[in-house]
């Protein structure tokens, strides 16, 4: 296991922000950690990038525990956090450039790398300008090829893509997504399901600093009972139609309906027929995806 | 290179230095405020002021000094929202984050400060000239006041350092350079102490400013220094002494894991 943490607890004053958190990566896998604010996924995060002492229990990365061995956990890892870390009046090659020469990378090198990068990241035509000038997504890209200048073994992303908008966010998710088929170890904390879903192997849900569920993401959708078809009525007759013909329903509303489902139109098709052959139509017809709302609300109740 | 040999610190520190002086170059509105303040203030005593004031010379010679201390303290101070900008955003964790001494983060905006300070220095003198400040100082006094002021600078920028890495915001560290602004008032570097309330003419006789301000004005027009340039080189050196600890203190405390 190339990230190892074993019971961590951090409390800060009488708060206990985590209460015991086990967690294992194997090398090239990646890990979601999902939940909402205040769930304790920036502190595991600051706890195993070495910005932080857990209170008890212990981690590793790549064999070097991270509170005596700091120094060395800190040349395999990189940390991507939730704020952009970049200097507003510098331009995107010269933020790189920095990280390069603190690196040790050599001038050469440095420039090398630099370059690479900004290719990498489609930052080539902004190179020169100041990031002050760049959009949020432009700013994340940067912030990210940032923590890649060494080559980490182990990359800590924290929300990067909170607060994006969604061609952004697809745009970061390629880029992520590039570094997972390249075999880097990532653990990425998320609000969103949907990012856990589309970039993580595994999905490690937090509430209140403890680990509630572990799974796939299938996994864990499971659980929750999958998507859902709401049917919306006229009229109260028009329901006893439709639960005549559907039978086991949960009834969501007024003259709402919701039925499970497997998402696709031929279900959907078959659903309509169901109810026109029984002398019925939904006025309106809405599908529903498992939401981190609902996965929560499952498995906290 | 290892990470932690002293060539890498040291290349490290070059690098956060570069980066200091670069960010500073380019907050254009710091650097022409921090000059163009101090002219106007020199103005405003030359010719607004100055005449109902006697000092028994030419008030712009007996106020040039005080000037250059107040033009170096408000650029130190302005080193603390540097600081404090780096340790309230992203940045201070990306460098904790990487295998380096991320101390010298402080050394870099301080290096940077005594860069800013030398520039802006050098106009207000030149400034000073056109106003018809006329010194009568050698090159070794000349060279006494620069490396004097150099000290104070240095020594400032490191307290201004200490304090921005506590400032809970940039808004917060910018009050230092409120002080900054205040505290010469209060020194012989407007008024001779002789005409302050007898109260507060022992704490105007003897703060720090007032024995740089008498040293550099010694030095610069002829005036006797008396000791004060000995005991403005005791409260620089004691100053800067005391505020690299303070910083490296607050430092290792902010930055506690």
């Amino acid at each position: 296991m190339i990230v190892e943490a074993t019971a961590l607890r951090k409390s800060y004053g009488a708060t206990e922000v985590l209460s015991g958190i086990d967690l294992a990566l194997p090398e090239g896998s990646v890990l979601a950690l999902l939940g909402p604010n205040g769930a304790g996924k920036t502190t595991t995060v600051r706890i195993l990038s070495t910005l932080i002492r857990p209170n008890a229990g212990s981690a590793t990365i790549a064999g070097y525990d991270v509170v005596r061995q700091a120094a060395q956990v800190r040349g395999v890892i990189s940390l991507t956090g939730q704020y952009a870390a970049v200097d507003e009046n510098q331009t995107g090659r010269e933020n790189l450039a920095m990280v390069g020469r603190l690196m040790h990378l050599g001038r050469r090198g440095a420039d090398r790398r630099t370059g690479e990068l900004l290719e990498q990241f489609g930052l080539t035509d902004a190179m020169h300008r100041r990031v002050k000038t760049y959009s949020g997504g432009m700013r994340r890209r940067l912030d990210l090829a940032m923590s890649l200048v060494a080559r980490p073994q182990v990359i800590f992303l924290d929300e990067p893509t909170t607060g994006l908008d969604p061609a952004s966010r697809s745009t970061m998710w390629e880029a992520i997504g590039e570094l997972v088929r390249d075999g880097t170890t990532i653990l990425l904390t998320t609000q969103y399901l949907e990012e856990a879903d589309r970039l993580a192997d595994r999905i490690v849900l937090l509430d209140h600093g403890r680990i509630v569920a572990d799974g796939t993401a299938d996994a864990l959708k499971a659980q929750v009972g999958g998507e859902r078809v709401e049917l919306q009525f006229a009229s109260e007759p028009e329901v006893r139609k439709a639960t005549d013909v559907l039978g086991a329903v949960a009834v969501v509303g007024p003259l709402r309906l919701s039925v499970p489902s497997d998402g696709t139109a031929v279900h959907l098709h078959h659903l309509l027929d169901l109810l026109r052959d029984n002398g019925t139509v939904p006025e309106r017809v809405s599908a529903h995806r498992p939401t981190l709302d609902d996965v929560f609300l499952a498995l906290t109740a | 290179m290892s990470h932690h040999s002293v060539a890498a610190a040291l290349s490290d520190t070059a690098t956060m230095i570069d980066r200091s002086v670069r960010l500073a170059r380019r907050n254009v509105d710091t650097v022409f405020v921090s000059i163009l303040l101090p002219v106007l203030m020199m103005a405003l005593f030359v010719y607004v002021f100055g005449g109902a004031i006697n000092t028994g010379t030419a008030y712009i010679n007996y106020v040039v000094p005080g000037i250059l201390l107040l033009t170096t303290g408000y650029g130190a101070a302005t080193t603390a929202m540097a600081v404090a900008d780096d340790m309230n955003s992203g940045m201070i964790d990306r460098l904790r984050s990487l295998p380096i001494r991320s101390f010298a983060v402080l050394t870099g905006h301080v290096a940077a400060s005594v860069a800013r300070n030398a520039l802006s220095t050098t106009l207000v003198i030149l400034a000073s000239f056109a106003m018809g400040f006329r010194p009568n100082a050698t090159a070794g006094d000349w060279l006494a006041a620069i490396g004097l002021l150099l000290l104070y600078v240095v020594a400032l920028s490191w307290l201004a350092a200490g304090l921005g890495v506590v400032a809970r915001s940039v808004e917060s560290a910018s009050t230092l350079s409120f002080f900054m602004l205040f505290l010469p008032y209060l020194s012989s570097a407007f008024v001779q102490p002789g005409t302050m309330p007898s109260w507060l003419q022992p704490i105007s006789a003897h703060q720090p400013i007032t024995y740089v301000v008498e040293a550099v004005r010694g030095f610069l027009t002829g005036v006797p220094v008396g000791n004060s340039a000995t005991f403005a080189l005791a409260w620089c050196v004691g100053l800067l002494v005391f505020s690299v600890a303070l910083a490296s203190s607050l430092y290792r405390q902010r930055t506690r894991r």
